[in-house]
C-alpha cells in the first residue's frame, strides 16, 4: 500500500491537476488558519480578562458612600452618607473574627513638585492593609504601617512610574516630595500588575490626609477583607450582614437603593470570568462552524474530483485495477492534500497569532498574548484530515463499485 | 479459448426490459481473428462488453480458457481481466496525463510487475507498435492513429489471452484504419486470439471468420478468405 510506486501514482495525479490540488488544499489551509487565529484570539481576550480582575485580592467587599433616595428615620432624601474613623472600630467590633484585615481609603488628586519637575497624581490615604487588597509590590523601601498611621507622617509610597516622571532615574527613596504644599519623604517604591496607571498613584497614611484636611475624620471608602477560611457561602452571609449593620448604623432605609454600595470583588471576579467563559466559547463555536464547512467543502471537491475521473478510473479497472486499489489511492491523495496543507494553515496560523501580538491590539482590542494550544492545534488539524477522509471515502468508494462499462461510456 | 453457451443478457429501461441478446452459441478457437458485426442496437457491444467482464451475464455460461466465467465479484472480475484480457476501445481511453509509455505500462502496474521490467515491456510493446521514439510524448501529442496504436501496445503489454477491441477503428480515416488493422494482423500472425466488434465490411473482411448479429441472435457465422491490409498501407 506505501510502494513507491502508489506514491508515484498519487504524485503524479496531484501534479497534473495542480488546480483541483491547490483548491482542496487552500480549503483545508484556510480552515485551519481561520480555526487557528480565532481560538487564538480568543484565548487573548480571556487572557485579558483574567489580567484585569486578578491584580487584586479576592476576598475583598468595598463598601462606598452615596446618597440616600429615600427618606428614612425622619431624615430627608438625597442625604450624603459619610464614613468615620469610628466606622472601621465598629465594623471591627462588630464582625472581628470574620474580617483579615480592614482599611480606608481617601482618594484625593494632588499636584507634585520634585526640583523643577512637577505633575498630577492620585493620592491615596490608606492604612497597611491597602497593600494586600491592591496587591501592591514594594520595589524598594516599605509600605505605610501602622506606627505612620498612629503618628500621622508625613510618608508617601510612590509608583513605580511616579519616581520614573519625576525623579527622572534618580533614587526617590529619602528624597523628599512637595505634595499639594506640603513636604513627605518617600519611604518607598512600588509596581503593580494593573498598568501603568496603578502606577501612577501615591499612597500615604489616611491619618496624615486627614490631618491636611484639618484634622477630621472622615474617610472615603471602606476595603474590608474577610477571613478567607469562611468559604463562599459564608462571605455571602457576612455581606448582608454588614449591610444591615451599616444601614442601622447610619439609618438608611433597608429598601433604599442609595446610601451605601457594598461591592464584592469575587462575585465581581466570577462574573467577568463567566463572561470570558462564554466569550470564549462563542468563539469556539464559531471555530468549529469553520471546521465543519473546511469538511463540506473537502467533500465537495472530492465528489467533483472523482465525478471528473469516472472515465479514468474505468480505464483503470479495464487494465485490472481492484476496488480496493482505486479507493485506497484516491484515499491517500486525499490524506497527502489535506494533511500537507492542513498542517501549512495551522503553521501559518500561529505565525500570524506571534506576529500580532503586541500593545496595540492589547490597548484597542483587549487582546492580550493571543495563542493555541499546540495540541489543540495539531488535534484539529487532524481532526480535518480525518473528517476529510471520511468525505473522500464516500465517493471513493461509489467510484470504485462503479462497473468499468458504464465509467467507460461516459465520453 | 472461448465458449459461450445460451447467452441471454436483458437492460432494465424503467419499468420496460430490453432484451438483448437472446440465447447466444458461440466459440472461439485459440489464434483466431474474429469480426462481430451487426447494426446498431444488435447486441455486438454487448455481447463484447460480457465477454471482457466489464458487463455480466444474466443466463448461459461463459468459460474463458477453460475457467468459468461466473458469480464474479469486483476484484475478481478486475484480476481475471488483467489476466485473460487486453482492450482496445474505439475512443483509445488513454490516461491523458500519462504518456505514452506509462499508460503501455499501466496493466502491468496492476499485476505488480517491477517498475524496471515495466518499463523495459511498455518499451518493447510500443517499439512493436512502431511507436518507441514517442515513448515520453503524452497522447495530447499523439495522432488519432498513433493513439489507437498505443492502446494496441497497452492491450498487448500484459500479454493477455484474447485481445478484444470495440470499433477500434470507428474513430480512424479509412487510411489509418488500415495501418490499425495491418498491425491487428501482424499480432494476429504471432498466435493471439483477437475480437474485433466492428459495422464497417472492409474492416471484418480483413478477419478471418465473421460472426453476424441481429436482434440479440447471430443470424451468420462463417470463416473467410482473409484480406491483408498491408496491401492498402504503403
Amino acid at each position: 500500500m506505501f510502494s513507491r510506486d502508489v506514491w508515484k501514482e498519487i504524485f503524479e495525479a496531484i501534479q497534473k491537476n495542480k488546480l483541483r490540488t491547490f483548491l482542496t488544499g487552500f480549503t483545508v489551509a484556510l480552515g485551519i488558519f481561520i480555526f487557528v487565529t480565532l481560538f487564538g484570539m480568543g484565548n487573548g481576550l480571556n487572557n485579558t480578562f483574567m489580567k484585569f480582575f486578578s491584580n487584586d485580592a479576592t476576598n475583598i467587599f468595598r463598601l462606598y458612600p452615596t446618597q440616600t433616595t429615600l427618606p428614612y428615620a425622619g431624615f430627608k432624601a438625597k442625604r450624603q452618607i459619610e464614613f468615620e474613623n469610628g466606622d472601621l472600630d465598629d465594623i471591627i467590633k462588630e464582625f472581628g473574627p470574620l474580617i483579615e484585615y480592614i482599611t480606608p481609603r481617601i482618594r484625593r488628586s494632588a499636584l507634585v513638585t520634585y526640583k523643577d519637575k512637577s505633575d498630577n497624581y492620585s493620592n491615596l490615604g490608606v492604612g497597611p492593609g491597602m497593600q494586600t487588597a491592591e496587591q501592591t509590590i514594594i520595589m524598594k523601601g516599605r509600605y505605610i504601617n501602622t506606627n505612620d498611621i498612629r503618628k500621622k507622617l508625613k510618608y508617601a509610597v510612590i509608583g513605580r512610574m511616579v519616581e520614573k516622571d519625576i525623579f527622572k532615574g534618580d533614587d526617590a527613596l529619602g528624597k523628599y516630595i512637595d505634595l499639594d504644599g506640603s513636604v513627605f519623604k518617600v519611604i518607598g517604591v512600588f509596581q503593580d500588575d494593573g498598568g501603568d496607571n496603578e502606577e501612577r498613584n501615591i499612597f500615604i497614611p489616611f491619618t496624615t490626609r486627614q490631618l491636611l484636611e484639618g484634622n477630621n475624620d472622615k474617610i472615603g471608602q471602606i476595603t474590608l477583607a474577610f477571613n478567607e477560611a469562611i468559604g463562599y457561602s459564608g462571605a455571602m452571609k457576612f455581606q448582608g450582614q454588614l449591610d444591615d449593620f451599616i444601614r442601622q448604623k447610619k439609618q438608611i432605609s433597608a429598601k433604599d437603593s442609595g446610601g451605601i454600595r457594598l461591592e464584592n470583588v469575587a462575585d465581581d471576579l466570577k462574573r467577568n470570568q463567566q463572561f470570558a467563559g462564554v466569550l470564549k466559547i462563542i468563539i469556539s463555536a464559531i471555530a468549529f462552524v469553520v471546521i465543519i464547512s473546511g469538511i463540506i467543502g473537502i467533500s465537495n471537491i472530492m465528489v467533483f474530483v472523482v465525478k471528473e475521473r469516472t472515465k479514468e478510473i474505468g480505464i483503470r479497472k479495464a487494465m485490472g485495477a481492484t476496488p480496493r486499489i482505486i479507493t485506497s489511492t484516491i484515499l491517500l491523495e486525499s490524506v497527502f492534500i489535506t494533511a500537507i496543507f492542513g498542517f501549512t494553515g495551522m503553521v501559518l496560523g500561529i505565525i500570524v497569532l506571534n506576529l500580532i501580538e503586541g500593545k496595540v491590539l492589547e490597548e484597542d482590542y483587549f487582546i492580550t498574548n493571543p495563542s493555541i494550544n499546540i495540541g489543540t492545534a495539531v488535534f484539529v488539524t487532524i481532526l480535518l484530515v480525518i473528517c476529510g477522509t471520511l468525505a473522500a471515502y464516500i465517493p471513493a468508494r461509489k467510484a470504485a463499485k462503479i462497473k468499468p462499462i458504464v465509467a467507460l461510456r461516459d465520453e | 479459448m472461448i465458449e459461450i453457451k445460451n447467452l441471454h443478457k436483458s437492460y432494465k429501461m424503467g419499468s420496460n426490459s430490453l432484451h438483448v441478446l437472446k440465447g447466444i452459441n458461440f466459440s472461439v478457437e485459440e489464434g483466431e481473428l474474429v469480426a462481430i458485426m451487426g447494426s446498431s442496437g444488435s447486441g455486438k457491444s454487448t455481447l463484447l462488453n460480457i465477454l471482457g467482464m466489464l458487463d455480466e451475464l444474466d443466463e448461459g455460461s461463459y468459460t474463458l480458457d477453460g475457467v468459468p466465467i461466473k458469480n464474479l465479484n469486483e476484484t475478481k472480475a478486475a484480476n481475471y481481466r488483467n489476466k485473460f484480457l487486453g482492450f482496445v476501445f474505439q475512443s483509445f481511453n488513454l490516461i491523458n496525463y500519462k504518456n505514452a509509455m506509462e499508460n503501455v505500462a499501466l496493466p502491468l502496474y496492476y499485476q505488480k510487475v517491477g517498475r524496471k521490467e515495466r518499463q523495459e515491456k511498455a518499451l518493447k510493446y510500443l517499439d512493436q507498435v512502431g511507436l518507441k521514439e514517442w515513448a515520453t510524448h503524452l497522447p495530447s501529442e499523439l495522432s488519432g492513429g498513433q493513439k489507437q496504436r498505443v492502446a494496441i501496445a497497452r492491450a498487448m503489454a500484459a500479454e493477455p489471452k484474447v485481445l478484444l477491441a470495440d470499433e477500434p477503428t470507428g474513430a480512424l480515416d479509412s487510411k489509418t484504419s488500415y495501418e490499425v488493422m495491418d498491425l491487428i494482423q501482424k499480432i494476429n500472425d504471432q498466435g493471439n486470439t483477437i475480437l474485433i466488434v466492428t459495422h464497417e465490411p472492409d474492416i471484418a473482411n480483413m478477419c478471418k471468420r465473421i460472426v453476424h448479429l441481429k436482434d440479440g441472435i447471430i443470424i451468420e457465422d462463417k470463416k473467410i478468405e482473409q484480406i491483408r491490409a498491408a496491401q492498402y498501407v504503403q
